[in-house]
């Protein structure tokens, strides 16, 4: 019998080798026309006028003035303008788009554009916060008066950069008398919806496809609805086909990225040097609006704890609002920034008292059946013991280790544990997703699998038809899987969270096992299948208590480096790892997200810089956001552990962020015991290496 | 305006265009060929690359004139040959595409790497495609794919 973890060859490969898949930039029509935007270069100030040369015949504006309905991007919070209003709050917020047939004409136009901007004082700091969270665990004021000693540390993370290859972009044209747009997008349903919003069109008037999409990593989550809302308004306006598709440095320096992060963390210490109880903050850099800041947020204190079981927790953050290009969904969403803060401390902690680090850490490594960060259960079987072991084997690291103890090597192993929540966070997978999915049977008894799920490279046109044809027990060829186009395809929900495999995965088996059982030969027949929060999940969104996922994903990364002594450059060896993600649907589909995601965890860690000054992205390419080429990128070993998840598709949870999450903090320890100096900042540099060692 | 001649995979071609354009751009919009995709427009990811004379080129740094009297081979003409065949197959086995987005500028790269050097070794291998970016994979299944792709397809090059 085959196992459902066999791979077999990705749908979607040959077009994509052949070069005769579309990409959004790939579709074509006719008398298509082009838009630009204009934006602003000053990071606050009141827009006073715009002085445009006089425009050719065939060229137009489209600004806010066009808005047929609200001036605002539907998101999680609705404070993202479609076009800047009498403001401007960073630089490269849009003001208009300017509309033609020839890109270089519109270039032209816009650079003898001049936008009279009255400048207002910005803030850069961590001083204005919008949103403020707060939860407790256990009684930690109780653990704080008990403690024999309190210890503290601060931790500090940088932007990093989705750096998909396909930069973002849309066509959409007039159909109908709504607008159609085909996109590079992650969630079609939330462009839709932001759309509907933004033009007052009606369900049926507005279409969106998904073409091929060239990487996305979250950044194509929420941001193109931004775009979208711009070019609708456009079509509305001119009624005809048109083009937005940015080059990259627009798109390096306008668009969402990681929110860099502040964490101060206090444990209370007992006299023998148990943990008490902690105290935690996390901030923020939301950028310019909040979007879906405060669910990154949420994400972020969630993880307060990583893989440890911590009895009292006082977990506070905020959101601050700063005049920079606005932040959003990254690959991890917030988790990365706490795992590195919680396990560069359990690190600091032991070697404060003088503790061996593993052997330390490993008393409060969670078991099943304790108590999570937001006091709900760990309820099904963790088995991180045997994962530790394992890596621990794959990369002989406790031999390793030691030897890199003596001092001037310049070697170093670190490793890390982590976990990551599968799903929305909370009860939003009931409450605001509502995911259904949809399956029909044609009468030549083909299956077609009617989601909203983008495959972005990740692989569910592969995994999702394997899970259907296994429960149908047909074969794979006769399942069909269309791009969305959400004309004929229900909402499963976005394509985010780690939440396709597992969620809408788990849909998909249930339809599938529910058209099976009603099958009539040559007869078309459609089946619907709806989210039903399981019962013992329960989840308070104001107190932040409760099972904030249904399930949790597990991973051990072990790092080794070997720093240049003289230009402290940071070789990373090779990458061991073991993972917990259920069941694997597809053993080379999670070889390819495994090593994709390590490599960007590697990135977040130390190769990826990204700064800006005065609230300019200082970088604007990969000639100066440095991405790992093949020379740069480490061999990895990896190994996937069966732990399957009652309520997955044959045993599955997500997989897509885990892998990324853990990185930065096994390279961080890596680092620490390499230069033999504490690490609380990402990327590490050898600027930065440097620094700590002259420092000393 | 200036006529420029050249052969684009296997035919006689000539094109009346400003000698100072971008190729990638005569390639998508006037010849419609758009398996060469633009990621950056400086020559940093490799995603519109193609086979000049045999060598690997980034066509968005490379104006229309250079191509003059040269043998262009993009995507398009190299999937109708056996070496593509055999990189297509190892790519398949070893898992070396995801989004797509850099794979036929990955598989130009693989061609130009083998036709130069058919048993490269994984450093070698590494360094013919640092010209390429990927951000899906972190490399180690395009470069398992490359050396499969010399295995398996030994003697074609």
């Amino acid at each position: 019998m085959n196992t459902i973890s066999k791979s077999i060859p990705k749908r979607d490969n040959e077009d994509k080798m052949k070069g005769t898949a579309l990409y959004t930039d790939d579709y074509h029509m006719d008398g298509l026309l082009y838009a630009r935007t204009l934006r602003s270069v000053v990071a606050r100030g009141v827009i006073e006028s715009i002085e445009m040369p006089k425009l050719p015949k065939g060229y137009t504006v489209v600004s806010k003035e066009d808005i047929v309905k609200e001036n605002v991007v539907n998101m999680i919070f609705h404070d993202w303008p479609v076009f800047a209003g009498k403001e401007v709050n960073y630089i490269g917020e849009p003001i208009l788009l300017l509309v033609g047939p020839d890109k270089s004409v519109i270039r032209d136009i816009l650079k003898k554009t001049k936008v009279h901007i009255k400048p207002l004082t910005p803030t850069f700091d961590y001083s204005d916060s919008v949103v403020h969270k707060r939860f407790e665990k256990g009684d930690p004021k109780k653990a704080f008066e008990n403690a024999h000693e309190l210890f503290d540390m601060t931790y500090d993370t940088g932007y990093q950069e989705q750096a998909y290859i396909e930069p973002q972009g849309f066509l959409a044209y007039p159909e109908e008398k709504g607008v159609t747009m085909i996109g590079s997008i992650q969630c079609p349903y939330y462009v839709k919806n932001a759309v509907k919003r933004t033009t007052g069109l009606s369900d049926t008037k507005v279409r969106i496809i998904q073409g091929e999409v060239g990487g996305a990593f979250g950044g194509k989550e929420e941001f193109p609805s931004v775009m979208a809302c711009q070019l609708a308004t456009a079509v509305q306006k001119i009624q005809k086909p048109i083009k937005l598709i940015y080059d990259r440095p627009e798109d390096m320096e306008t668009t969402t990225k990681r929110h860099p992060s502040h964490t101060l963390m206090e444990a209370a210490l007992s006299s023998e040097g148990e943990i008490l109880g902690m105290r935690v903050h996390i901030g923020i850099d939301s950028g310019a609006y909040i979007g879906l800041s405060g669910v990154v947020l949420s994400r972020a204190m969630i993880a307060v704890s990583g893989a440890y079981t911590i009895d009292n927790l006082d977990v506070s953050g905020d959101v601050f609002k700063t005049n920079t290009v606005p932040n959003g969904a990254f690959r991890g969403f917030g988790a990365p920034q706490m795992l590195f803060a919680i396990e560069m401390f359990m690190l600091h902690i032991a070697v404060h008292l003088g503790k061996d680090s593993d052997a330390y850490r490993m008393n409060y490594l969670a078991k099943q059946g304790d108590k999570t960060s937001t006091s709900g259960t760990f309820k099904d079987p963790i088995i991180m013991e045997k994962m530790i072991k394992r890596a621990k084997a794959l990369s002989n690291y406790d031999e390793k280790r030691k030897a890199y103890e003596e001092n001037n090597t310049f070697k170093g192993i670190g490793m890390s544990w982590f976990l990551h929540g599968c799903g929305f966070t909370g009860s939003g997978e009931a409450d605001i997703i509502k995911g259904r999915v949809k399956l029909h049977k044609d009468t030549h008894d083909d299956v077609h699998i009617l989601i909203a799920a983008v495959d972005m490279g990740q692989g569910p046109k592969t995994t999702l038809r394997k899970v259907v044809a296994q429960v149908m027990n047909m074969p794979i060829e006769r399942v069909h899987y269309p791009n969305p186009d959400t004309r004929h395809v229900p909402d499963s929900g976005p394509t985010v969270a780690s939440r396709t495999a597992m969620i809408v995965g788990g849909l998909c088996a249930r339809a599938a096992k529910n058209l099976k059982n009603t099958f009539k030969p040559g007869e078309a027949q459609t089946v619907y299948e709806d989210y039903v929060q399981p019962k013992d999940i329960k989840w308070n969104d104001e107190t932040m208590q409760g099972d904030a996922y249904p399930a949790y994903s597990w991973g051990v990364n072990i790092v080794e480096v070997d720093i240049d002594k003289d230009t402290y450059e940071i070789d990373v060896v090779h990458i061991d790892s073991v993972y917990d993600v259920g069941k694997s649907l597809d053993d080379r589909i999670i070889k390819g997200q495994i090593d994709g995601g390590q490599a960007q965890g590697m990135g977040y860690g130390s190769l990826e810089v990204m700064t800006h000054k005065e609230g300019s992205i200082r970088q604007k390419g990969y000639t100066d956001y440095i991405i790992a080429t093949a020379v740069d990128a480490p061999p990895m070993t990896s190994v996937v552990m069966d732990n399957p998840y009652a309520l997955g598709p044959y045993g599955a949870k997500g997989a897509g962020e885990l892998t990324l999450v853990g990185g930065a903090p096994a390279l961080g320890k890596a680092v620490e015991q390499a230069i033999g100096r504490r690490v609380t900042k990402i990327p590490i540099t050898p600027e930065s290496i440097m620094e700590m060692i002259d420092n000393d | 305006m200036t006529k420029i001649h050249f052969t684009l995979n296997g035919e006689k071609t000539t094109i009346n265009t400003d000698p100072s354009r971008r190729f990638l751009d005569i390639l998508r919009n006037d010849l419609k060929l758009s398996g060469p995709k633009e990621g950056c427009g400086e020559g940093e990811c490799g995603a519109c690359a193609v086979l000049m004379n045999g060598d690997i080129v980034n066509t968005c740094i490379l104006p229309a004139a250079n191509v003059s009297g040269k043998d262009i081979i993009t995507i398009e003409g190299f999937s109708k040959t056996k070496q593509f065949t055999a990189i297509k197959n190892a790519f398949e086995e070893e898992g070396g595409v995801q989004c797509g987005f850099c794979t036929p500028g990955m598989i130009i790269a693989t061609q130009s790497l083998l036709s130069k050097n058919p048993h490269p070794s994984d450093e070698a291998i590494r360094i013919g495609l640092s010209g390429n970016l990927c951000r899906c994979t972190g490399y180690d299944m395009i470069i398992k794919s490359v050396k499969r792709a010399a295995k398996e397809g030994d003697g074609l090059w």
